[in-house]
């Protein structure tokens, strides 16, 4: 056992990656142009991965809870925005949307979070567990459960890139440019915000222990509030995007949710971790989906992101950026 | 209590050269002693002075990064807690570490769990020789609450008790194990001073009728003083004191540390 | 006045230490179990077992083996679907490629298999915890998923990934009809009560309880966390394998992946909490609640007199359901065994308040 707490593991498992991820290019199964294409599109997928693990991170640090109705925040988001657009412009139904987030959030804090304060992370995770079925639910009444388009005018047509400098160029597609550079943006404002304002000061003061930011006049209450209210944002941007993408429907709950094991990889209270992670996740999940895939018989989209975390855990049980945990007894 | 007239047997536990460090913050700074068998060992030092820390490097919760600690004649370095459980030390925790959801008896079974052998197949069935081996534990365990006078709440979860018996069972589930070394760590903090009297007493007993050797931690210097055979005492993670209740009263060093100096 | 147990005294350690030490819990148990076993047979309608009793019966030997891990142990997980899966295809490819084999050895083997698989996916939990474990379980159930579906040979390359069960046989006992098949699930399930009853209260069930209240003292106490943890994850996997099995052939007798996929593992959770954390007696409790629920929520549209799409109803049940865990979580984190206790404890006292 103990050879896995080694420092050297963790470089030798982050090496093997490396050359797993240079195989399929080295081995000459792929050449140089189509493996760049497949690497930008798994670090493109992977930033909107960073973005919905970004939420969880943020609420995790605040309230020390591990959200699991994350996935379903997504797809309620991204299905209020599009059931409302079908009555009013976009910039109406995208504030409504917010607004909407923002209402869940208060709602969460008070029915669920502040009664449970205190309590063992587990059960907070649990009651978290049950708050996604809630919203499943609700929002399946309220907005219907079919597929539906989602239009925002993102450019479907792909682009041919650098045609100088390889044979044919390489592929990408416009809208994951896009989509990769309006959460990027996202993410670098959040890391601002989390580490400039005074509301982020206050908040990893939260995050550093409940009663002493309690004591010293910080409304944890307040906090919860927000940062809820922030990850229920991030949720309706991922939505946005991956609804365009995709279309609006339940899978993308299922999506949404590898931000779990983009958060493992990281480590639960590192920005960096999640932004590391989820470009881990993004680019390995391509990668694998592409020169793995039709050897296992396809599909492995599915599990392939948490078994990577999996095989990080036991190399690193704290994830990449986490705090070593010391039991004191 | 503290004649020295008493006899005391060998070197059981011997800390040789010590060091603990957390990241940069050094808990423990080339710490040595030596514990013989059936004496009352006492450790003390200010908050933070790397006592209970101490107590995990015996144990082996903390694994130190130099130095070593040998027991029973054999050295080491670093040590799982529970092969050191296996081989005859025992502890009870500063900040109570019972298990909470299960009643006293469950508790101090536990404590004996280290004894018992039966596959899981037969605890299963829970017959012949399972059954046997769970109620010849059970006569054991009840010895030890008639011992600590816990009839009464014996089939009590341990999270409703209040504190003074929490520790008193604490107590309860290191004596189980029939330890020949008894870790304490300030098994008398936050009581009021008759429930201290009863917890003395106990101590006093433990070590009188089973011979228990035992290493205790304690912040009231009367307690310390009255009980302990010999003592240490740390300040900030070093040793800076070693020997008899009155030679610990006369070192100067002592009176520094814990009367402040002025430089 | 009739629950009183005054008078009872133990003298011998062994009596004290019985499974039901009070007088009337005993008979009643005896009594319910004869119930079941002679009258409930005569009693039921087809509706009546098929619909609730045997999947109920089913699903609580699940949510006894999910007990034992989350409850006793304290190590969540989300797996629990795959591992019934585990068993459910291990049952098939026995009995598919060993024709002759027992039924019963058919369930029992499936369940070992259910149990190698488990401890594989349990060796992570000796170095995380938590959440952490939660997330490494649902590699376990998404993986597993997969290979179901994916990988021919589980399903002997059936074209549609249906695969169904033989004919029941055991020792020349056709189980075939409702009531059949209810006997044979009754007579498994309280064997295997029994069984996880003997476990959580004896050395292995507090080395489990230990791991759970407080993790470095139970290792200080000479509880070696590798065999704590892995003998709980091999027992909870056994348990979930074999209701796997008995799911698939007793029950479904014709399935696919997708019986065991998630949802199933967040449905065995959710019976665990809402039943109780650790008790026995909690895992039939949640089993029933939420084998009963969904029908109830179904009728109650007609006795309310509107009318709802089923899909409507289904979404209500997953609303209901994300509330009860909720409420349960807050309000009694020990669940309806809890409550029960409470009720016990009433009536022991009564009719005098204190």
């Amino acid at each position: 056992m103990n050879i896995f707490q080694q420092k050297w593991m963790t470089g030798l498992l982050l090496a093997a990656l490396a050359v797993g991820a240079l195989a399929p290019m080295l081995s000459g199964v792929a050449g140089f142009p189509q493996w760049l294409e497949v690497v930008l599109g798994g670090l493109m997928s992977g930033v909107l991965y960073s973005l919905v693990a970004l939420g969880l991170v943020l609420i995790f640090k605040a309230s020390g809870v591990f959200n699991f109705a994350q996935g379903a925040m997504v797809l309620f988001a991204a299905l209020t925005l599009v059931r409302l657009m079908e009555k009013m412009p976009f910039v109406v139904a995208l504030a409504i949307a917010a607004l909407v987030m923002v209402a869940i959030a208060w709602l969460v804090e008070r029915l669920v979070l502040r009664p449970l304060v205190n309590q063992e992370g587990i059960v907070l995770f649990m009651a978290t567990l049950g708050v996604a079925y809630f919203i499943d639910g609700i929002g399946q009444i309220i907005w219907g459960s079919d597929i539906y388009t989602l239009d925002i005018g993102m450019p479907k047509e792909p682009k041919i890139l650098l045609e100088k400098t390889f044979e044919g160029g390489i592929l990408v597609s416009m809208e994951d440019v896009i989509a990769a550079v309006i959460a990027a943006a996202l993410v670098g404002a959040l890391a601002l915000f989390f580490q400039k304002t005074g509301t982020g000061r206050a908040l990893r003061a939260v995050a550093d222990d409940h009663q002493a930011a309690q004591s010293i006049g910080i409304p944890l209450g307040r906090i919860w509030v927000i940062v809820w209210s922030v990850s229920g944002l991030v949720a309706l941007v991922a939505g946005i995007i991956w609804g365009s993408k995709l279309g609006v429907q339940f899978s993308l709950q299922l999506i949404a949710l590898k931000a779990l094991p983009v958060v493992i990889l990281g480590g639960f209270t590192s920005i960096p971790g999640a932004i590391l992670g989820g470009l881990i996740i993004g680019l390995g999940e391509k990668l694998s989906e592409v020169y793995l895939g039709p050897l296992l018989g396809g599909g492995i989209e599915n599990w392939f992101a948490y078994v990577l975390a999996l095989v990080f855990l036991l190399v690193r049980p704290e994830g990449l950026f986490g705090e070593k945990h010391i039991d004191r007894v | 209590m503290s004649t020295a007239a008493r006899e005391f047997g060998d070197v059981i536990l011997k800390v040789e050269g010590v060091s603990l460090a957390f990241g940069g913050v050094k808990a423990l700074t080339e710490v040595s002693f030596d514990v013989r068998e059936h004496e009352i060992r006492a450790i003390i030092g200010p908050n933070g002075a790397g006592k209970s820390s101490m107590l995990n490097v015996i144990n082996g919760v903390y694994h130190p990064q130099q130095g070593q600690v040998t027991y029973r004649g054999e050295a080491r370095r670093a040590m799982d807690p529970h092969r050191a459980a296996r081989s005859g030390i025992a502890r009870t925790f500063q900040n109570l570490a019972l298990f909470k959801g299960m009643s006293v008896l469950d508790n101090l079974l536990a404590g004996r769990n280290l004894m018992m052998r039966m596959p899981i197949l037969l605890q299963a069935l829970r017959v012949g020789p399972a059954l046997r081996e769970e109620i010849a534990h059970r006569k054991r365990v009840e010895e030890i609450i008639d011992f600590l006078e816990i009839q009464h709440v014996r089939k009590t979860p341990v999270g409703r008790l209040p504190y003074g018996l929490q520790k008193r069972v604490d107590l309860g589930r290191a004596l189980a194990a029939e330890p020949r070394v008894l870790l304490l760590d300030e098994p008398m903090a936050g009581m009021n001073v008759e429930e201290k009297q009863d917890m003395c007493r106990f101590i006093l007993d433990v070590n009188d009728e089973f011979g228990t050797t035992i290493v205790l931690i304690e912040h009231d210097m009367g307690v310390v003083m009255d009980l302990s055979d010999r003592v240490a005492v740390l300040d900030y993670g070093r040793l800076i004191g070693d020997g008899t209740p009155d030679e610990i009263r006369a070192n100067q060093a002592v009176i520094d540390a814990y009367l402040g100096v002025k430089h | 006045m009739i629950y009183r147990e005054t008078g009872q005294y133990k003298t011998t350690y062994e009596a004290d230490q019985q499974l039901f030490p009070i007088l009337q819990d005993r008979i009643f148990v005896l009594l319910v179990i004869a119930f079941a076993f002679g009258a409930v047979p005569f009693l039921a309608s087809e509706y009546l077992f098929r619909a609730i009793l045997t999947p109920f019966l089913i699903l609580s030997l699940a949510a006894i083996g999910l007990n034992i891990l989350v409850g006793y142990c304290g190590q969540v997980s989300l797996g629990t679907g795959g591992f019934m899966a585990v068993g459910a295809y291990a049952a098939y490819n026995l009995a598919l490629r060993l024709p002759d084999l027992n039924l019963l050895v058919v369930f029992v083997l499936a369940g070992l298999c259910a149990t190698v698989v488990g401890v594989l996916f349990g060796l992570p939990s000796l170095r995380i915890k938590g959440f952490y474990l939660a997330v490494a379980t649902l590699a376990a159930q998404f993986f597993l998923d997969w290979a179901f579906a994916r990988i021919g040979w589980f399903t002997n390359y059936a074209p549609s990934g249906s695969v169904s069960a033989p004919p029941l046989v055991i020792l020349g006992w056709e189980v075939v009809g409702p009531v059949r098949k209810y006997l044979l699930v009754l007579g498994i399930v309280c064997v295997f009560a029994l069984v996880a009853r003997n476990l959580v209260r004896g050395a292995i069930g507090r080395s489990w309880m230990a791991m759970r209240d407080m993790d470095v003292a139970a290792e200080v106490i000479g509880i070696r966390p590798l065999y704590a943890k892995v003998t709980a994850f091999a027992v909870s996997s056994f348990f979930v394998g074999l209701s796997g099995a008995l799911w698939a052939f007793v029950y479904l007798g014709a399935w696919e992946p997708l019986a065991f996929d998630v949802n199933r593992s967040f449905q065995l959770l959710f019976m665990v909490i809402i039943g109780g954390l650790g008790s026995i007696l909690g895992s039939f409790l949640g089993a029933a609640f939420i084998v009963i629920l969904p029908l109830a929520l179904n009728q109650m549209p007609g006795w309310l007199g509107v009318e709802m799409s089923t899909a409507l109803i289904s979404h209500i049940e997953l609303m209901v359901f994300g509330a009860l865990i909720v409420f349960f979580l807050i309000v009694e984190p020990h669940g309806l065994a809890r409550l029960w206790a409470i009720g016990k404890e009433k009536l022991r006292l009564w009719p005098f308040p204190h």
